[in-house]
């Protein structure tokens, strides 16, 4: 009996080490690009955008002969939305010897995650936006949007200047995003003056938002800021236009995006605010981009998608301009780079990365109006290039 | 099931384990960081659901917060080493290891003891409410566990004045450790108190009458069971060497319990299938993309269709079959001889 | 005062919603002394199917509706009952609610794949719009909510207790041994039973979408509230459904208001507790001896 179950084992332990052993050989004609998103659990919507944006860019590149003579071999791995799983998935992109790793979105998957990479030198270009990302000294990892940290002094001289609020409720999603946010918000309105009526926390695909847009409503406050994921956004935009709130309703990028409007339909017009990246910004390149996303997917990107796009246009933008796939060269120059869109379209906006991985760019004041976004107004980069 | 028999079967038992654990201890050589660090993983896994199979396979007790205790072992042991470690590189991570494992069976019993006053079957709506009021304290409070930030920088323990960095010499550690602590399972579950669970679970009315204190009996398994949770989530810390909330939701103690019914609840092999299942099989099918979580689910169901006792519920059939054969070839031969 | 009466208001709407789907709980419980894990997502699915027979079959959406409904009813009532409860029923309950989880995982990746990852709009049956109620406010959608769950649930009650084939199916639910005795055709009479569990759903379905929007991931916040709302009314009792979606549903809107709103998840389960030690049987049910 022992020895049978041995063998069993034996066996399986062989089949075991022939799946994780991963003696694949490359073929010398690709690159191979790692995507680690996620694809389910709480970011599964997030991470397909992501996905999706990154491997409508891998279709073009290749289509057009890839990367210096190579295709773009992208596989992605699913996290799950869990710190485990996406360490996992990371040290199996590095073992299989990935030019880089792309993903994952959310930002607990990437702190769990960007030791591995940073201890192979492997760039990750990531679509997380908590400001404490880039501030741990990890020398590999690649932002694709505006820090929290960049973008919330914007938008509290926003309510300062052009809601003119004294007070401010503000209404987060308590994940790593949503927290983000209200952490750096906070301390920047207070700064100014505003005082905040309100402090309400809300779950991640949360259903149902009466008590909170009750809650906003009682507290009486100038304006209410929304930093919520945008099917969240919706349903919040919903229940508290159901409760006749007329006061400015003021977010960040999710609340004004597509998505938002789509779902939210009436109940989203009037919301206004800072926008980072959005197929409706006044830029031919964001509208053409977002084009060719709706035809080939069949649904609206929303800014998840651009930075998966816009990323992996970085990615071949910075092999290009080095000449070879060079990890440590590639790390060295797309630390200080700045690209445009006349050199590289696909970047779709000026943007200029920093020695900590740091993007740097314009970005707009928006407003919801007749169900669509309008751009009211653009904001320079934090230091001009 | 005459004794006879069943010691042989813990005996196979405990020679699957170290047989195993030696196949395990040189079989990785040639593996990368990845491999290790899945194998590992599983290992951990193996023990959490080591210990939700007392609770559940020997004692009957339906635990929904096995992720929670797994939580409450992992957030321990980071606070405990992390930043040089209270007590020192050396001694910080056992006594993390201690204190893990201490706080999780101090909760099993605080929670087991009014669930098991009222009804057996109540123990699972309270564990879910337990399981849920962790999950949201790692979340919400971050001057302790980080909030959904996580907690990062999590060091390997340091043995013989040795960091284990190596991502082997780790594995090794981690299968030392399992390996130990199947051999206590083993032990207890051999024990007298261990074979009262079995006489529990056969006949209930029966073990009662005979002097079984019930109640007791299985708090103390439930306690265990919890201990087990904690004392992996001891482990799974410095694996991961970052932790956030989001793998001791109480999601994830339900891929647990599932994980135990699909090994096979109450067979003492069934977690490490069981995990194997849940937790290296996904990474098996990552070639499917998107799409392995269904392929998993179908899986499950299908397993659960055909036996219901798990993956190690076909093995037995299969020597159950053969047992009969055996017989009938026996009798068939005597019947023989006695006609002869 | 405005603040509490508006709550009280939107807790009820969303009480009514949980207790909608807290009773199929209670009616697999009763037939099969098994919890469906998949509960939520039996929910969830329904909108979803209207939404790709809209999408992928161009089908005008009254047709899409009633498509999606049969094909919900062949599947999940009878496919459910056929293919799942009635091979694994026999060995136990645990194995059975196993299973529900792995068709959980089924149903919400599915959803996924096959559809969606993105929360869609559902077309509302009731036209858009509020009335004011003791100075608060309320849409047309949730008063038609409340009012089409609650006569749901007190037609399923009236059904149950007072027409010949409902007292036959309670019967059959409490003691099958002894209903098949009396003649009843209980297989006949549990096989109703899934049908009316996959029909509340259905209907639970089509109420809440407009409002939450059609998406994979909805099962679990659903699942887990009216999960919550059975144990507390009672697990065998229809009209302990209704009552206990209504308590969760409030408490739910008043904790997230006075408590705390980061720890609002946990006050319902807090309650869950209490009623257990206090009250083990629910607040309506009635004490069954079963060994389960």
């Amino acid at each position: 009996m022992i020895s049978k179950r041995q063998a069993l084992l034996g066996s399986a332990g062989l089949m075991l080490a022939a799946t994780l052993g991963l003696g694949t050989a490359m073929a010398q004609e690709t690159v191979k690009v790692v995507g680690v998103i996620e694809l389910s659990g709480a970011g599964a919507t997030a991470g397909t955008n992501y996905k999706n944006g990154a491997q409508m860019a891998v279709d073009e590149i290749n289509a057009k002969g890839g990367i210096l003579g190579k295709k773009i071999d992208f596989v992605v791995y699913d996290t799950q939305t869990n710190p485990g799983n996406t360490r996992a998935a990371v040290q199996r992109g590095v073992d299989e010897g990935a030019f880089a790793i792309f993903g994952p979105v959310f930002s607990g998957p990437i702190s769990a995650s960007m030791q591995i990479a940073q201890k192979a030198g492997v760039p990750q270009i990531v679509g997380g936006e908590a400001a404490g990302l880039t501030k741990q000294g990890v020398n590999t990892i690649f932002r694709t949007s505006l820090n929290q940290a960049d973008a919330m002094p914007k938008l509290a001289e926003y309510f300062k200047n052009d809601v003119k609020a004294k007070s401010v409720a503000v209404v987060w999603v308590n994940n790593d995003f949503g927290k983000g946010g209200r952490d750096a918000i906070i301390p920047e309105l207070q700064k100014r003056g505003i005082k905040i009526a309100a402090d309400i926390a809300t779950e991640s695909a949360q259903a149902d938002f009466a008590a909170d847009a009750i809650k906003v409503k009682a507290s009486d406050a100038d304006a209410v800021f929304v930093y919520l994921n945008e099917e969240e956004s919706a349903r919040f935009l919903r229940a508290i236009k159901q409760q006749g709130y007329a006061k400015p309703i003021v977010g960040e990028t999710t609340l004004l995006g597509a998505k938002v409007i789509e779902l939210a339909g009436d109940s989203a017009e009037g919301a206004k605010g800072h926008v980072g990246l959005s197929v409706d910004a006044p830029n031919p390149l964001f509208a053409e981009f977002g084009k060719k996303f709706q035809a080939k997917f069949n649904y609206k990107s929303d800014h998840n998608g651009i930075k998966g796009y816009s990323g992996m246009y970085l990615l071949k933008h910075v092999a290009e301009k080095n000449g070879k796939f060079d990890k440590e060269a590639w790390l060295k120059y797309a630390h200080s780079a700045i690209i445009r869109t006349k050199d590289e379209p696909g970047i779709l906006i000026d943007s200029k990365w920093d020695a900590n991985g740091d993007v740097d760019r314009e970005s707009f004041l928006a407003e919801v109006k007749g169900g669509k976004q309008v751009i009211t107004g653009t904001l320079p980069p934090v230091s001009k290039f | 099931m005459s004794r006879a028999s069943i010691f042989s079967r813990i005996d196979a038992n405990l020679a699957t384990i170290l047989i195993g654990a030696a196949i395990l201890w040189f079989a990785p050589a040639g593996l990368k960081s990845y491999g290790l660090y899945v194998i590992s993983f599983w290992l951990v896994m193996s023990i959490a659901a080591m210990g939700l199979n007392l609770t559940l396979g020997y004692a009957g007790l339906k635990s929904l917060a096995q992720a929670a205790f797994l939580g409450i072992g992992a957030y321990a042991t980071a606070l405990i080493t992390a930043k040089g470690g209270i007590a020192g590189a050396t001694w910080s991570w056992p006594l993390a290891f201690v204190v893990s494992g201490t706080l999780t069976f101090l909760a099993g019993v605080v929670l087991g003891f009014p669930a098991l006053r009222v009804k057996f079957h109540y123990l699972a709506f309270v564990t879910l409410a337990f399981a849920t009021l962790m999950f949201l304290i790692f979340r919400n409070e971050q001057w302790l566990t980080g909030g959904v930030y996580g907690f990062s920088n999590i060091p390997r323990p340091t043995l013989f004045g040795a960091k284990l960095n190596n991502d082997l010499a780790f594995f090794r550690f981690v299968l030392i450790v399992s390996v130990l602590l199947s051999l206590a399972m083993w032990w207890m579950l051999r024990s007298p108190w261990g074979r009262a669970f079995q006489a529990l679970r056969e006949n209930p009315l029966r073990a009662a009458s005979l002097g079984v204190n019930l109640r007791n009996y299985t708090l103390l398994a439930f306690a265990i069971g919890s201990a087990y949770g904690g004392l992996a989530g001891a482990l799974y810390a410095p694996l991961v060497e970052f932790i956030d909330p989001a793998p001791f939701a109480v999601s994830a103690s339900f891929v647990l319990l599932l994980t135990v019914v699909v090994g096979g609840q109450g067979y003492f092999l069934g977690p490490f299938l069981g995990a194997a299942f849940s937790y290296v099989l996904p990474e098996v099918l990552r070639f499917t993309g998107g799409l392995y979580l269904l392929v998993y689910a179908a899986m499950v169901l299908i397993l659960l269709l055909i036996s219901p006792q798990g993956i190690i519920g076909i093995v037995e059939k299969f020597r159950e079959r053969r047992r009969q054969k055996d017989a009938q070839d026996q009798r068939d031969a005597s019947k023989a001889m006695l006609g002869a | 005062m405005d603040q509490f009466i508006q709550l009280i208001l939107a807790g009820l709407a969303t009480g009514a919603i949980y207790a909608l789907a807290a009773i199929g709980f209670t009616l697999v419980w009763q037939t099969s002394q098994t919890i469906n894990f998949a509960q939520g997502e039996f929910v969830m699915l329904p909108a979803i199917l209207v939404l790709m027979a809209v999408k992928f079959l161009n089908a005008p959406l009254p047709v899409a509706v009633l498509l999606a409904t049969g094909m919900f009813l062949l599947i999940f009532g009878l496919g459910f009952k056929t293919y799942l409860v009635d091979p694994m029923a026999k060995h136990g309950v645990l194995p059975l609610a196993i299973a529900t989880m792995a068709l959980s995982i089924l149903m919400k990746e599915g959803a996924k794949d096959g559809f969606s990852a993105e929360a869609q709009q559902f077309p509302s049956l009731v036209p858009e719009g509020v009335v004011r109620l003791f100075g608060a406010t309320l849409s047309l959608r949730d008063i038609a909510i409340f009012l089409v769950a609650v006569v749901a649930i007190l037609a399923l009650q009236f059904f149950v207790t007072r027409t010949r084939t409902g007292r036959m199916m309670q019967a059959t639910a409490q003691n099958p041994t002894v209903a098949k005795i009396l003649g009843i055709p209980t297989e006949r009479m549990i096989l109703l039973t899934f049908a009316i569990n996959a029909g509340l759903a259905v209907l639970a379905s089509f109420l809440i979408s407009p409002v939450y929007l059609a998406k994979f991931s909805n099962g679990e916040v659903i699942g887990t509230a009216a999960f919550i709302a059975a144990i507390v009314g009672g697990f065998n009792q229809v009209r302990g459904a209704l009552v206990g979606g209504f308590i969760v549903g409030l408490v739910d809107n008043l904790a997230a208001a006075y408590v705390s709103s980061a720890y609002r998840a946990a006050v319902p389960l807090a309650l869950l507790v209490l009623v257990i030690l206090f009250k083990p049987e629910g607040l309506l049910g009635s004490k069954e001896e079963r060994t389960v």
